[in-house]
């Protein structure tokens, strides 16, 4: 614990002046290099990039940034904002509190990788350097000038394994009054929507673009971490929970309005319903610590549970019930499956279980896949499946059809969108609500130490059970969903591992990507994992591979995923934000309480 | 606040703990043999022996976390559960030799979970959050800050239980294991790895225990801790109780100073039955399948 007295406007701890950087450069040479790069980086983009619209995104119009070019712009800007961050410039402290150096390298960096791929893309994809503008040499310039300033600046460790790492320490942030904490909050929240949509808005031929909006990301949400934002962003965030939460579905909510191609919004209903699956998933895993590898088979149960009493011509029993009934018919159904499968297996522990799970998943689509009247009994249709499935009509509102809703069209699969967002709010509820209890207390302990735990008095096989049957319920009722808005019901995507989500590879990548045992983390996880391999159609056989280097990549570089679970309030103490329970309680009252003991 | 000599119970002494003749086999290897002991209530009782001679093990009889081969356990006159959780429902808490916190969750948390017995609300109400929730909650809330209080860990309750220094983690299993409301508290060498001024507050801690009422069975080889501590102490030689009695009786036979150094002694249990490495740590580990 640090720093009591002081407050935002003092400087960091740059009193013992940190040492020069990778580059010996001059500090003020260093400073004009960064700015004068991001800012070329930004005029390149109203520049023509190449002589030909043949390359996507169209980059060949002075004055009208597109594709590529906007996403440099916003590499550039940073650079110059980061840059002139580290100054005394007013307005600009609270982008980097610690006036550190990272954030500007990685922002510079940012700037550097997206004009340096758009080159090479152009260059490659049309075949030599002569079809490269003159715009896209300011560019690439622009980029790399602000990369070796940046490399010049002054740098505490002036190694370059050194750049990538954020503060130890953040100086105490002077606290902006209440409402502006919420205006912070819904400003991200827009953001966020905004990258979002305008991510899924990339069209899917246009990889190049998509590689390079995801560069960006990648490298500005580095930087700003390496700025110490995301640390303080998550303070704001435990301090107005609930109104975080609500702008986060209001974002979610505002979502549809900001596309016109219902395609996108099919997308998006799809990312919800493989994101509230992992949200499950993620009381199995990240709470509980089981290992399940069968997960998606839930999905399955609930999907079929709903589509063989949807009404559909090619269900084997030939009643229509309504949703809610469908709902919890597929959420019943999910529970027993889930009750049945844990019950035998959840004595075991680690690598058994999982691998009795991966057995169980697979048994459940081969066994949907037989059940076609001449394998099996004729339940599901076999591998044709349960197709024809009717729309959902709730209230005299028909989700098949389109709606006009001021002025905005909203589509079916908007229509899917906002049902299958009520669920997952659902879920982020009762994820939210049973984690921090004393069930979900019990969940973390098993997690941590089983036997430690049952000696506390825990039963672990009935609190594992819970975690279990809980877990698959949710999946269930995601499951109902997804049956109506694919139209129909089939074995092959309830499978261990496969090129496209959902199947249980991909719902514990998602997982263990974003984060376990946090809301934000598989939501996330599975945003990336669905996004990217639709984005990126030129991967096609090699998805596998890409994803698994990219695992490999990021279980190297961050094993506690994107977004890592730490306890709220611990984050001030080791971060030395706050000091509550040090002045909660006067020194004196430790004696006295004893010995009255 | 407290001493040995001060601390004599009003109630007559009741019968806690008994064990009758509880062995433990692990395949050829008897690690405790035929060990008799009670404790009753308002006692401290020691239990020491050498490494390995089944301390722990005979601690991880009484607790349910194993089945003991033969004999019988009861607590308050009734048969103990082999399930390590019904144990610690009946009323026996305990502590480990090597430090089981959960790493990972708040020290507040920690002490929550050993009052995970003696509150019962379950999924639902955790979802819904009636009243009744909301009350049970802020209950067990306070009873484990009070516990930590008692701990004296009261400033350090917002911490991950693994960013605590070594004696604070011990003092925590003791707070965590006294939120089940124990009738007994076994604890397994609370001392281990701590400075003279450490161990002399842990001493401190377990007479204020005892005078709540907690009969305590303690581990340690610390032998100035055990004989200023306990009111009686039980040796264990290979598996086999030695002698047990009044501190200054165990002190005086010469047959727990031999054991201890090793020196032979007339009718020492036959040594190739008995168990014979040192693996000081062994424990209850993780998975056992039994
Ligand atoms: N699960 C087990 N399987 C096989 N042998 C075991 C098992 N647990 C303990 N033992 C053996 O039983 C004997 C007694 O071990 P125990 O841990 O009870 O000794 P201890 O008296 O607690 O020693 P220390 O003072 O070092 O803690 C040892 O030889 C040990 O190797
Ligand atoms: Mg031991």
């Amino acid at each position: 614990m640090t720093t009591t007295a002081t407050t935002g406007n003092t400087p960091a701890p740059a009193a013992e002046g940190p040492g020069p950087g990778v580059l010996p450069l001059p500090e003020t040479a260093a400073d004009a290099l960064v700015l004068l790069g991001g800012l070329a980086t930004v005029v390149s983009a109203f520049m023509s990039w190449t002589w030909t619209s043949d390359f996507p995104g169209d980059l060949t119009v002075y004055g009208y940034p597109a594709g590529l070019q906007i996403i440099a712009i916003v590499g550039g800007v940073l650079t110059v904002l980061f840059g002139l961050s580290r100054k005394h410039v007013r307005g600009l402290a609270w982008l980097n509190p610690a006036r550190a150096t990272n954030p500007v390298f990685l922002a510079a960096l940012s700037a550097f990788v997206v004009t340096w791929f758009a080159a090479l893309a152009i260059a490659v994809d049309l075949g030599g350097l002569v079809n490269l503008d003159p715009g896209a040499y300011v560019a690439v310039v622009g980029g790399l000038l602000a990369l070796l300033g940046a490399l010049g600046l002054p740098h505490a460790e002036g190694r370059l394994r050194g750049y990538f790492g954020k503060p130890d320490h953040l100086p105490r942030a002077a606290l902006p009054a209440p409402w502006l904490q919420r205006l912070l909050i819904t400003l991200c929240a827009a953001l966020a929507l905004l990258a979002f949509s305008y991510g899924i808005g990339i069209n899917d031929d246009d990889s190049e673009t998509f590689i390079g909006f995801a560069l960006l990301v990648v490298f500005a949400a580095w930087a700003l971490n390496a700025a110490g934002l995301f640390e303080r962003f998550s303070e704001l965030n435990a301090r107005h929970q609930g109104f975080a939460t609500g702008m986060a579905f209001l974002a979610a909510v505002a979502f549809p309005f900001t596309q016109s191609d219902d395609h996108n919004a099919n997308l998006g209903v799809n990312i919800l319903i493989f994101g509230t699956v992992a949200l499950g998933l993620n009381i199995v895993v990240g709470l509980t610590g089981l290992l399940d590898l069968g997960y998606v088979a839930f999905l399955g149960v609930g999907a079929y549970a709903a589509a063989l009493v949807s009404g559909s011509q090619y269900s084997s029993i030939h009643i229509q019930f309504p949703f809610w009934a469908a709902a919890l018919t597929g959420m019943a159904a999910s529970l027993v499956f889930g009750v049945l499968i844990g019950a035998p297996t959840l004595r075991l522990r680690g690598d058994y279980l999982a691998i009795v799970t991966l057995g169980f998943g697979e048994i459940f689509r081969i066994a949907v896949n037989n059940l076609d009247g001449s394998s099996g009994p004729d339940v599901t249709n076999g591998p044709n499946g349960i197709s024809n499935i009717p729309d959902l009509k709730l209230f005299g509102f028909n989700f098949g059809e389109g709606h006009d809703i001021g002025g905005f069209t909203i589509g079916r699969f908007a229509n899917y969108f906002f049902l299958m967002l009520l669920f997952t709010a659902i879920v982020v509820f009762v994820f939210k609500r049973a984690a921090d209890s004393r069930i979900g207390r019990s969940w973390v302990a098993i997690r941590e130490d089983e036997t430690a735990a049952t000696a506390m008095g825990i039963n672990g096989f009935r609190v594992k059970l819970i975690a279990f049957a809980l877990g698959a319920t949710l999946a269930g009722l995601a499951g109902t969903v997804s049956a109506h808005v694919t139209y129909s019901v089939v074995p092959t995507p309830y499978q261990f591992a496969g090129a496209a989500p959902p199947n249980s590879a991909f719902l514990l990548a998602a997982v263990v990507l974003g984060g376990m045992g946090t809301v934000g983390g598989p939501i996330l996880g599975a945003v990336l994992l669905y996004l990217i391999p639709e984005k990126l159609g030129f991967l096609q056989n090699y998805e596998l591979l890409a994803f698994g280097i990219a695992l490999i990549l990021l279980m190297r570089f961050r094993p506690e995923g994107i977004i890592p679970n730490r306890r709220r309030q611990l984050e001030f103490h080791e971060t030395g934000q706050l000091d509550v329970p040090e002045d909660g309680l006067p020194p004196g009252t430790v004696g006295a309480t004893k010995a009255e003991a | 606040m407290s001493d040995t000599a001060t601390a004599t119970p009003d109630a007559p002494p009741t019968t806690v703990l008994q064990a009758t003749d509880v062995t433990m086999r692990f395949g050829g290897l008897t690690a405790v043999r035929s060990v008799d002991l009670t404790v009753n209530s308002g006692e401290i009782v020691g239990l020491i022996g050498p490494n390995g001679a089944g301390k722990t093990t005979f601690f991880n009889c009484l607790t349910g976390l194993y089945v003991p081969t033969e004999g019988k356990v009861t607590y308050r006159g009734t048969v103990l559960p082999p399930k390590p959780h019904l144990v610690t429902k009946a009323g026996i808490a305990r502590t480990f030799q090597n430090i089981r916190l959960f790493a990972n969750m708040t020290v507040l948390e920690n002490v929550l979970i050993g009052r995970h017995t003696r509150t019962k609300e379950g999924l639902w109400s955790a979802i819904l959050r009636g009243p009744g929730f909301r009350n049970a909650e802020a209950a067990s809330r306070a009873r484990a800050m009070e516990l930590l209080e008692f701990t004296g860990l009261q400033h350090k309750a917002d911490h991950l239980a693994r960013n605590l220094p070594y004696g604070e983690q011990r003092k925590l299993e003791i707070a965590r294991a006294l939120a089940s409301d124990p009738g007994l508290l076994l604890l397994d060498e609370p001392t281990a790895g701590m400075n003279p001024q450490e161990t002399r507050a842990t001493e401190e801690l377990v007479f204020a225990v005892r005078d709540q009422g907690i009969a305590v069975l303690v581990i340690e080889h610390d032998m100035r801790f055990i004989f200023n501590l306990c009111d009686r102490v039980a040796c264990l030689v290979q598996g086999e109780k030695l002698v047990e009695g009044t501190p200054e009786v165990v002190q005086a036979d010469e047959r727990v100073v031999a054991a201890y150094l090793g020196t032979p002694y007339e009718g020492a249990p036959d040594e190739g039955t008995a168990a014979e490495g040192i693996p000081a740590e062994t424990e209850a580990t993780d998975g056992d399948h039994q």
